[in-house]
């Protein structure tokens, strides 16, 4: 069992902040690796790029989006209940070096697994750039544990009630510009975020990392549920990722994998949400 | 005896029929198909081993259980005993009386079956294993007693578990490290519940507790620990972490939902009881028109899994004939009486799908048999211009597994063949890096579950010469 030691809700409730005692892991984590989280028998495991880890208090920090029955599962654990399981570190972890100047981009909860890699990039002595961005100001999560881990910290909102009113693309290419000699970009968000940044980088011919998200089930290479195609290879995000070149994955074909099952969770949400009562805040 | 005064001819017993749910009922539910032998039927079974003095049936077992010893108890009744004897060299009765390949290892080697049908060897195991563990005694084998000495076996599998049993009775410290989040490997995700019971993996893997064995879930080693970690903690470690990698077809479309590798589709119902949704809160695909890719027993398995998640047709799509499939016939035969449609000598080109993405049809090529080929079966051909489309809605494709590179990456030291499997001693187990141990599919690639016990017990044996005379 895995305990909740502590527990915020961001972004009015849709995103939920855990730090949960799973010392093993926290021992071994580095940035860019997820963990795969079960809350109870009947649960699916949920994939889960860990936003921070504490080694010496055993904890790691999950950060995610409430979006349908599991996530909203998860939510409903308070600090002293426990996931049943908690595996992991799994993934690659980021590859971490010295390039000079890099640009951090993090869109909604991407910024959670943005992070951990923005922090490592910062201790390798790279001059770091960072954009965070939301749709508006209080769905922005993150910006002080992220100013603390960038030299520059630029902020866009989509509805501009907090900072550049646009989106994270504007200020990269921006940044960009004025900066040509960024050696490495790293985008993580959304899909159609994280393909708007690439198109941006490829005019600059920037290097740049994405981390995917594609759907998982044993997160070991056993099942290949999470392949993708890299460069026109099946890749498997679990082992050979998350993290790839975000110039060469296709992001139609994740777009459409990821569609997967949208009946059945719209199904199995439904019948969560009137067997606990409807409290969401959707306002339906 | 005189010629004269001749005994009676004793009448001849025929082989005891496996009580069997009816094709047509168990095709719509995911209980267990033979529904076991009757302590009356397994006596008579057992009555009609003849105990051979120098049994043919022992050197065709992986593991070497005293076949005529076990069924001679049965049928004295005492199954008790029937399991002890089981138990001494077997630690899976249960799972390898339902899952081993017993027509081409102890039964097909019964001097019975020279002119009858011969002794039902693993119905009878089935028997006194499941007769234990509902009506039995809470008894355990004898231990040795404690060495002191600790061994991390890998992989909760056939391999893992067999190794596990040997060495916690020959008096060692055994822990059990599992990645998923039950132990069981392939008898978990992968054999379905119709034909392995999860309820009897939960059982052996209970026993193997009671016996004084630590498991560890959630433990993927290689990342959550590497094997030189487990060196440092342990005397010896053996690797049984399965073959774990799906191979698929490399045509166009197989990114469409409703695509499977077998492994995602059979571990989806059985671990995560996808068949159960929304109870549970795993999804699949429940397709109406399916078709599974491939002739082995694991196809076999996706395929009356399909049935039973309500398709209306279950196609096996299958490159070569009847006669090269490599899935044993009582699967066959099973997967037949349900209702699931073989097709032959046809090979996928590519899937067809709709703009958003959804399967909705495989472009088939016919194919005609040519020479053989370096696996002695006769090489199959496309024939031009034969192409058609099968309309379906869920694929699984079920044409093997590659070695699985988490482990054996992180693991320097361990040589590997080029293929990526482990290379180690067929007649120890022993791998190129000292003290560490391999078996099962890791070593071999995909097989069978009593091949990875049989594996696991040379391993268990040099394992035990190892810490007890130290070679």
């Amino acid at each position: 069992m895995f305990e909740i030691v502590e527990r915020q809700e961001l972004a009015q409730g849709t995103i939920i902040s855990n730090w949960i005692k799973a010392p093993k892991i926290a021992a071994k984590a580095k940035p860019g690796q997820f963990v795969i989280l079960r809350a109870n028998e009947k649960g699916e495991r949920i994939p889960l790029t860990m936003a921070d880890t504490d080694p010496e208090k055993g904890l790691i920090n999950i950060i995610y989006m409430v979006i349908g029955k599991s996530t909203a599962l998860f939510k409903t654990l308070q600090v002293g209940d426990s996931f049943l399981d908690v595996i992991g570190p799994l993934g690659a972890a980021t590859h971490l070096e010295k390039v000079g100047k890099v640009i951090c981009v993090g869109g909604g909860t991407g910024i959670a697994v943005l992070h951990p890699i923005t922090r490592g990039l910062k201790d390798m002595g790279n001059h770091v750039f960072s954009v965070i961005g939301a749709r508006s100001k209080e769905l922005l999560i993150m910006e002080d544990r992220m100013k603390a881990v960038s030299d520059e910290l630029m902020i866009c909102t989509d509805d501009g009630t907090y900072g550049h009113k646009g989106f994270v693309t504007d200020k990269l290419k921006e940044t960009l510009e004025k900066h040509k000699d960024i050696g490495l970009a790293v985008c993580i968000g959304p899909v159609p975020m994280m393909r708007a940044c690439c198109n941006v980088t490829k005019e600059y011919n920037v290097h740049t990392l994405v981390s995917l998200n594609p759907i998982m089930v044993d997160g070991t290479g056993m099942c290949g549920c999470c392949r993708v195609r890299v460069g026109g290879q099946m890749k498997f995000a679990c082992v050979d990722g998350p993290e790839f070149d975000g110039h060469q994955v296709d992001f139609d074909e994740l777009n459409l994998r990821l569609r997967s099952y949208l009946p059945e969770e719209k199904v199995s949400y439904d019948q969560f949400k009137a067997a606990q009562g409807h409290q969401c805040t959707c306002g339906s | 005896m005189t010629e004269e005064v001749k005994a009676p001819k004793k009448e001849k017993i025929p082989r005891q029929k496996m009580p069997e749910q009816k094709p047509e009922v168990r095709r719509h539910n995911f209980d267990e198909v033979p529904l076991g032998y009757t302590p009356e039927l397994a006596m008579k079974e057992a009555e009609r081993c003849i105990q051979c003095k120098d049994p043919r049936c022992i050197p065709g077992c992986p593991v070497e259980v005293d076949i005529p010893g076990f069924i001679k108890l049965i049928k004295e009744g005492d199954f008790e005993g029937a399991i002890r004897k089981l138990w001494e060299k077997n630690a899976l009765p249960a799972v390898c009386g339902r899952v081993c390949p017993q027509e081409v290892q102890c039964e097909g080697l019964c001097v019975i079956g020279k002119k009858d049908q011969p002794v039902a060897v693993g119905n009878l195991e089935k028997f006194a294993a499941d007769y234990q563990r509902l009506h039995g005694r809470d008894v355990l084998p004898p231990k040795a007693a404690p060495t002191g000495k600790k061994v991390a076996v890998v992989g909760s599998g056939p391999a893992g578990l067999t190794v596990a049993g040997d060495l916690i009775l020959k008096g060692h410290d055994v822990h059990i490290f599992e990645a998923l989040h039950g132990p069981g490997g392939v008898l978990l995700y992968g054999i379905p519940e119709f034909r392995l019971p999860k309820a009897i993996v939960a059982a052996e893997c209970n026993y193997l507790e009671k016996l004084g064995c630590t498991i560890e879930v959630n433990a993927v080693i290689g990342r959550s620990e590497t094997v030189d970690e487990l060196l440092e903690r342990f005397d010896a470690v053996f690797l049984g972490v399965g073959a774990g990698l799906p191979m698929f077809l490399s045509i166009p479309g197989e990114h469409y939902i409703g695509v499977y590798s077998s492994n995602e589709y059979l571990t989806r119902s059985n671990l995560m009881k996808a068949y159960d949704f929304p109870n549970y809160d795993t999804p699949i695909v429940r397709g109406k028109n399916v078709a599974t890719f491939g002739g082995g027993n694991v196809a076999m398995d996706s395929a009356r899994t399909a049935l039973r998640l309500g398709a209306d047709h279950s196609y096996i799509i299958y490159r070569r004939s009847l006669e090269e499939m490599p899935a044993r016939k009582e699967e066959i035969h099973h997967a037949e009486e349900e209702g699931v449609e073989f097709m032959f000598l046809t090979a996928p080109v590519r899937f067809l799908g709709t703009e958003d993405g959804f399967l909705t049809g495989v472009e088939c090529l016919r194919m005609e048999l040519g020479e053989p080929d370096a696996s002695g079966r006769r090489r199959p051909v496309t024939i031009p211009g034969s192409e058609f489309v099968v309309e379906i809605d869920t694929a699984v494709i079920s044409i093997g597994s590659n070695a699985n590179p988490l482990l054996t990456k992180s693991t320097p030291g361990l040589v590997l063949n080029k293929w990526g499997n482990i290379v180690a001693d067929p007649k120890t187990g022993k791998t190129m890096k000292p003290r560490v141990w391999a078996g099962g599919d890791i070593v071999t690639g995909a097989a069978t579950v009593i091949l990875a016990a049989g594996a696991g017990r040379i391993a268990s044996n040099s394992i035990h010469d190892f810490l007890t005379y130290g070679w």
